[in-house]
């Protein structure tokens, strides 16, 4: 049984008890602890139940490889399932529950999975539930989510904040073991500028565990006391940074490494960032990874009882904990008789060690026979036992598994050896080797990521690197090292390496998805021989510790069914992140309020605190309509338009892109830009303007100004803004770089509010300032002056048919302008319009919108709008492309208005259907509706289309089924419903 | 109330660094040849300052000149001071070729004082917030958006955004500044 030793452990703190639960049951540990050695502790090795068996798993490591001790932790918005009870530390209050087990983890009603697992082999879901094809949606897929899966998603919202962290370095060292410190310790000495990361809470990785059992010195320090000088010694160096808690997740082009870093998981509600996401610009990257241990594929060998002979070491000298009284070490090399060592110190009966090897003469195993424990040479085991190990069959490890003795015990340690931590080296195109000796991938350091420049970006040290001996670990030749020296270990794939089906068929490779040698060779037999597609048939390597375990024997499985060597089967590939990290993390602060940055008018305060249902135009918010007490938003657009008509509306207009063109070649930029004649435009005067991409389609429109001879003021789109002072500046820098021209984009410099009705000019003559009469300042005129004493430039132009000003103030004085037009206008009832009104008294003037009667697809011929294009300039942006056959085709569609003739409104967007039919058998189509409204004017349904030869068509009609069933039949009209000779806007 | 609203509105919020709106500042953009040394001269009579170089900030008692790009320098002047320099400007640079705009209302202005100012600015900017020198400018980007920024001393530093997303990067430096999220890794 597993249990707490009375023996000092390196990490727990015995005075320090903490508090927790575990599917409610309340239990202690001690400060130091994992949730995983608590509970081991507390006596319980069950802690978790497998994705498709719900086998009953206990921990199989004391690290982030764990793959069965997942637990979900927290509660409510703190929730988090598949975490890791070998990797969370211990805190009070800590509430973790079981998963994957109904009703209790003891006795689950799926585990009778494990019975049927005969019929679900590799690849079951492919080929049992082919037919019939309606019941993988209804039967199938339901009863397999029920049965499979891990922990439960979070339900609500995350109730915690993250946030991200960009640092820079010379070199960013990944992992804090010996190699790592050694690595920092240099390149500080050399003043250059260093970032040593360590997943874990400590430093020194696994030297200062196992150092203290064999007696490991270093520079004549036992390695504890190395590391703490090491750490000291970095500490006081000003160009390094010392990081624990940090787990370098992923590795990326140009030297960038992202690293996870756990602030808040042990402070529930503390007021703090739960995970911090650093990103790391890096000059160099060094993985001083580490390695990890291979798991042993005999049969029996997830019963709850076996676990990695270094996790075993861990638990018993860090954690002061045991797996088991009697504890049976397999093992394929020397490294694990560390762990007898360890346990015969602790007091824990190792009654044998079974070595794969026929030879076993290191100094290590030689401590360990010296210490009167018998070693069990040239023999593998099984493990067998209800819910844990109770006993290990050894056998021949050569043979079929034929038992030669039977031992009694209660938990197995096993070792299949160690292999490097290749992750981050490979996550950027980093290659690896094979080592035929050890039975390892290895970084090749002639191939190596590389950076800009064509040389390595990542190095390799350490384990990680492939030494698996503390001097070469150093890479320091003056710095002394004594440790026992290691024999070659035995690769050992399988044991018995001549099992027979029914032992291969408990021998798991992949824990968590229980994958086992079985299911990887009926792969390769059924075809899948290519690494990759193994992975994906079986779902090896495919669980949350992403084949940590798994990927080394599963692929050594696949090479020798495929009878072709281990190099040749390779891995498969190695993605970022290195162990899960929080989406929280990635995202960072964006959540909540500053999810999206939100543009806001000057006026957005006022529209928020007056009824505004918003409208979102790229990231600014503009008002959609006003509502008031009793409105619904169609019944606020139709006030809001006939008050424009009627009295006077105000309009929020900032958002408009305001760009200045200045320069002695300005006029023949604007010329270029523009289709129309800019140049010729008289100072004081404005423009409609279009611009056309150099395909000829139209992409944005606006009023020009001409402030003075050299300078010009455009209007773009809300949305053109940004995207039509790049496209200036676009051509301006590499085509037309000796035009003398300079660009700025000056939007939000302005609050721009447009007034507009027949009482406009009556608002702003009470504001006083300006002489804005007709004959003082005719339609498309701009005027600098000021009104209520604040600084303006108004000008003269209409969006929607009535006499209209559009006056621009500084940012920040306009809110007092809103505000003293409001006041001034009051008992002309002036209110504020929004933007769907402003559509509609657009479309009744048959005004185009960008985006509405363009797609970018549509030529300005397209729209009637020949009239905006020059025909004696000779070249501007689009001109050629207007040429092509294609864009001077009469069959063209071209812009119309519509009418339904039930007065009703067209549905948006819907094409006019002919009876003829194409090849698909789908209906031919001559047109289609751009836009479309109810227009409280009018008091009918108006709306704009493209037709086929629309223009030459008038009072024809044409149907356009809905998508309701209905067929809408309209009447082609000009597009220009209301006022068509234009006299309201020129009062 | 005063007809002039800050586009936030003098807001301020205290965490362990504290993070407010920057008193409000009349500001000139101005492009142009920069080696020019009569653009030079301009600058330097209406600013009291002298021209910066690439990156640089440089500044006066009442004034500082900053280096946006290799045409374009960014003229910040005490309030109510633009008006009369951009005309005295715009007559010194006479016909040079150049583009010289009243700007003071484009943008919003936060200020960061406190001993960890390097590392608000690290969790929000992609920059080495370490190394940056005092009255060195970088126009990079503050978590989704543009925006410009420098230190004036070890304690302070100084964020310039379009208006319009002046709340958003308030929001965003007073959350990344707010007790408990301290690192103190620089």
């Amino acid at each position: 049984m597993p249990h707490r030793l009375s023996r000092p452990g390196r990490r727990i703190d015995p005075a320090r008890a903490l508090h927790f639960t575990f599917d409610g049951a309340p239990h202690r540990g001690f400060a130091g602890d994992t949730l995983a050695s608590a509970l081991l502790g507390a006596g319980r090795i069950l802690m978790g139940r497998s994705f498709k068996y719900h086998r009953p798993r206990g921990p199989v490591t004391a690290g982030q490889d764990e793959p069965n001790a997942l637990v979900g932790l927290g509660q409510g918005g703190r929730f988090e399932p598949n975490q890791r009870a070998t990797a969370t530390p211990l805190f009070e209050g800590l509430t973790a529950i079981s998963q994957n087990r109904w009703p209790s983890l003891e006795h689950d009603v799926g585990s009778v999975n494990a019975r049927l697992s005969r019929f679900l082999p590799a690849g079951f879901y492919y080929k049992t539930f082919l037919w019939p094809a309606s019941f993988w949606k209804k039967v199938y897929e339901p009863v397999i989510r029920a049965s499979a899966g891990l922990g439960r998603p979070p339900e609500g919202p995350d109730a915690d904040r993250y946030e991200h962290l960009h640092t820079h370095c010379d070199l960013a060292i990944v992992g804090g073991g010996i190699a790592g410190l050694a690595a920092a310790l240099e390149a500080g000495r050399a003043g250059r500028r260093v970032l040593l990361m360590e997943q874990d809470t400590i430093w020194g990785g696994r030297t200062v565990t196992d150092g203290a059992i064999d007696g490991t010195t270093i520079d004549g320090l036992d390695p504890a006391a190395w590391v703490a000088r090491a750490v000291d010694d970095l500490s006081a160096m000003d160009s390094v940074t010392l990081r624990s808690g940090l787990m370098g997740a992923g590795v990326y082009d140009h030297g960038y490494l992202t690293a996870h870093e756990r602030v808040a998981d042990d402070r529930p509600g503390a007021d703090a960032p739960r995970h911090r996401l650093w990103k790391i610009r890096a000059g160099h990257i060094v993985t001083a990874t580490g390695g990890l241990e291979r798991p042993l594929a005999f049969a029996g060998n997830d019963l709850p009882g076996v676990m990695l002979a270094s996790a075993v070491r861990d638990y018993v000298c860090d954690y002061a904990v045991t797996p088991g009284r009697r504890v049976v070490i397999v093992t394929t090399n020397d490294d694990a008789y560390r762990t007898a060592l360890a346990l015969l110190d602790a007091g824990v009966e190792v009654p044998a060690v079974i070595d794969a090897r026929s030879q076993v003469t290191g100094a290590l195993p030689t401590r360990v026979r010296d210490r009167g424990v018998e070693i069990v040479t040239g023999s593998g085991l099984r493990a067998e036992g209800t819910g844990r190990v109770e006993r290990v069959l050894v056998c021949d490890v050569t043979g079929d598994g034929t038992p030669t003795r039977r031992i009694a015990c209660d938990a197995v340690a096993m070792s299949g050896g160690w292999s490097p931590v290749p992750h981050l080296w490979s996550h950027c195109g980093g290659k690896l080797t094979w080592n035929d000796e050890r039975g390892f991938f290895a970084p090749d350091p002639d191939r190596p990521p590389v950076g800009a420049d064509g040389t390595g970006m990542v190095s390799a040290i350490g384990t990680a690197a492939g030494h698996m001996d503390a001097a070469a670990c150093l890479g320091q030749a003056d710095t002394p090292v004594t440790q026992p020296v290691e024999r070659l270990p035995r690769p050992t794939w399988i044991m018995p390496e001549r099992a027979g089906p029914a032992l291969r068929s408990k021998m798991f490779l992949d824990y968590q998805n229980d994958v086992k040698v079985s299911d990887i060779q009926l792969a390769a037999q059924e075809g899948f021989v290519s690494v990759e597609h193994a992975k994906r048939y079986t779902t090896l390597g495919m669980a949350t510790d992403q084949g940590k375990l798994s990927n080394i024997n599963g692929l050594a499985v696949l090479s020798d069914a495929v009878g072709r060597p281990i190099p040749d089967v390779g891995t498969t590939t190695f993605r970022p992140p290195y162990v899960p990290i929080s989406m929280g993390s990635i995202a960072g602060e964006a959540r909540g309020e500053i999810f999206q940055p939100l543009r806001r008018t000057p006026l957005h305060d006022w529209h928020e605190a007056n009824g505004a249902t918003w409208e979102p135009v790229g990231h600014w918010r503009r008002p959609y309509c006003y509502t008031r007490d009793g409105e619904d938003i169609r019944a606020a657009v139709s006030r809001e338009i006939r008050n424009v008509r009627e009295n006077v509306g105000l309009l929020d207009a900032s958002t408009l892109g305001k760009i200045v063109v200045k320069g002695p070649d300005a006029g023949r930029f604007m010329d270029l830009l523009y289709t129309n004649m800019m140049s010729t435009l008289a100072v004081g005067r404005c423009r409609y303007g279009l611009m056309c991409s150099e395909n000829g389609f139209l992409m944005d429109d606006g009023v020009v100004a001409r402030l003075s001879e050299d300078t010009f003021l455009c209007h773009t789109t809300t949305g053109g803004a940004d995207r039509i002072h790049a496209h200036m500046e676009e051509w301006l820098q590499t085509e037309w770089w000796d035009l003398k021209v300079h660009t700025a984009n000056v939007t939000e410099q302005w609050a721009q509010i447009a007034v507009v009705g027949p009482r406009a000019r009556d608002v702003l003559d009470r504001l006083g300032g300006m002489d804005l009469s007709r004959d003082a300042m005719p339609f498309m005129t701009w005027s600098d002056g000021t009104l209520a004493d604040l600084p303006v430039r108004v000008f003269r132009i209409s969006f929607s048919g009535e006499l209209s000003y559009e006056v621009a103030v500084p940012a920040n004085l306009g809110r007092a302008l809103w505000d003293r037009l409001l006041e001034a206008g009051a008992d002309m009832g002036v209110m504020p319009y929004g933007t769907e009104a402003l559509h509609v008294l657009r479309a009744e003037k048959g005004f185009i919108m960008i985006g509405d009667e363009t797609d970018g697809t549509v030529i300005p011929q397209d729209l009637g709008l020949h009239w905006a294009i020059s025909k004696k300039k000779d070249d501007f942006i689009g001109k050629r492309g207007q040429q092509r056959s294609h864009m001077t085709d009469p069959d063209r569609w071209k812009l119309v208005g519509l009418e339904t003739l039930d007065g009703g409104v067209l549905p948006d967007g819907a094409y006019a259907a002919l009876d003829d039919r194409n090849a698909n058998g789908q209906r031919k189509t001559e047109g289609r509706v751009t836009s479309t409204y109810y227009s409280p004017t009018l008091k009918r349904g108006i709306a704009m289309g493209l037709i086929l030869n629309g223009p030459d068509r008038m009072g024809e009609t044409v149907t356009f089924p809905g998508t309701d069933g209905k067929v809408h039949t309209a009447r082609i009209v000009d597009p220009v419903f209301y006022d068509k000779q234009g006299a309201r806007q020129d009062v | 109330m005063s007809d002039h609203a800050t586009p936030l509105a003098q807001a301020r919020s205290d965490g362990y660094v504290t993070v407010a709106e920057d008193a409000p500042r009349d500001m000139i953009q101005l492009k142009g040849d920069l080696s020019d040394p009569g653009l030079a001269d301009a600058v330097e009579r209406i600013a009291h300052a002298a021209m910066p170089g690439p990156l640089g900030l440089s500044t006066s008692d009442s004034a500082w000149i900053a280096w946006m790009a290799p045409d374009e320098l960014l003229i910040s002047l005490a309030r109510g001071q633009g008006a009369d320099a951009l005309s005295s400007l715009s007559r010194a640079m006479g016909d040079r070729h150049h583009l010289a705009l009243d700007v003071s209302d484009m943008r919003a202005a936060i200020r960061l004082e406190g001993a960890a100012v390097r590392e608000i600015l690290a969790k929000v900017a992609p920059i080495d917030a370490v190394t940056l020198p005092v009255n060195t400018v970088r126009r990079t980007r503050v978590a989704q958006v543009p925006a410009a920024l420098w230190l004036s001393g070890p304690r302070t530093a100084h964020v310039i955004c379009f208006r319009s997303v002046g709340r958003y990067v308030f929001d965003l430096l007073s959350l990344s500044a707010r007790r408990g999220g301290e690192i103190g890794a620089f």
